[in-house]
């Protein structure tokens, strides 16, 4: 439990820290996030959601396998 | 986690799907468009449906053939998670159809009542309704015995239902929705060879998710079963 909540932790910090770091670049056209009609900010997105979901089946599953342990 | 390759197998399959399935080269058709990347999606809710569906009338034939309660308990949950599986499709399939069948210069599908004539709309809805009821006959007897018979015998009847529904009167009669002349998504020429590297890993990718899900479902029933018991 404590090494998820670490692991959702500094998940949190590595993208506050790319979006610190994008608005730095502001000016500068064509990084790979600005590529392509920005389309992979739309995956990006789409991966944080799925992510997001999937580390939530996994908490659950977890939980489930406790209760059972305790039986 | 429990037995846990095929949930790793799932993530990384639906990540690929992700990043393939907006990334990679897509043909460019009239209408369509991009939109056809849905078939990533869309397509894949349908066929985890229906794979969930399988899996939950064998659990039911299993359990006619030894009155083992288990099976009638994985029946159920397969089931509910399916008909999650199939709303997803029918409410993904409504958006993807208002931007690509709603043609403004075609009065016949201007109006939503012109859409909704749809035959394949009406046989998943069929599909679905029939399934609804098997929750609603399930859940409302209260014997264990006498509830996991009827509905076991019910999920049979349930299942035999899809293919008219959903695989045989669509193809029947008109109908906008494309692969009627065939399997959708599966036929050599409404598929192009490009789009089969993402399409067959998602298919694969969403039907595990179900599948994690249901089993999360079925070991909290059986720990709430047990708990009954002690």
């Amino acid at each position: 439990m404590m090494q998820l909540k670490k692991i959702i932790g500094s998940l949190l910090l590595v993208m506050l820290s790319v979006a610190g770091n994008a608005q730095e670049k502001e000016v500068q056209m064509g990084d790979v996030m600005r590529d392509n009609g920005r389309i992979y900010v739309v995956v990006a997105v789409l991966l944080t959601i799925l992510i997001g979901l999937i580390l939530y089946v996994i908490r659950l599953d977890k939980k489930i396998t406790r209760l059972e342990k305790d039986k | 986690m429990y037995k846990s390759w095929w949930k790793i197998a799932s993530i990384l399959l639906l990540i690929y799907t992700v990043v393939g399935g907006f990334l990679m080269k897509v043909p460019a058709l009239p209408a369509l468009q991009e939109t056809i990347r849905n078939l990533y999606f869309h397509v894949c809710m349908w066929f985890a449906m229906m794979i969930l569906f399988t899996v939950s009338v064998v659990n039911s034939i299993k359990y006619l053939r030894t009155f083992n309660l288990k099976y009638d308990i994985y029946a159920r949950h397969y089931a509910a998670v399916g008909i999650v599986m199939g709303a997803l499709g029918y409410a993904t399939g409504a958006i993807w159809m208002t931007y690509t069948w709603a043609d403004p210069n075609n009065p016949a599908f201007q109006s939503f009542s012109a859409l909704a004539r749809e035959p394949k709309l009406i046989g998943a809805a069929i599909a679905l309704l029939i399934y609804f009821a098997y929750m609603v006959l399930r859940d409302s007897i209260s014997d264990m015995d006498k509830r996991a018979r009827i509905s076991s015998v019910y999920n049979i009847f349930a299942y035999a239902m899809l293919f008219p529904s959903i695989w045989i009167l669509p193809r029947v009669m008109d109908s906008l929705h494309p692969g009627r002349e065939g399997n959708p998504a599966l036929n050599t020429s409404d598929i192009d060879s490009s789009m089969r590297i993402v399409f067959y890993p998602a298919v694969i990718g969403w039907t595990l998710l179900g599948v994690w899900i249901t089993t999360l479902k079925i070991r909290l029933h059986l720990l709430k079963e047990k708990q009954l018991l002690s």
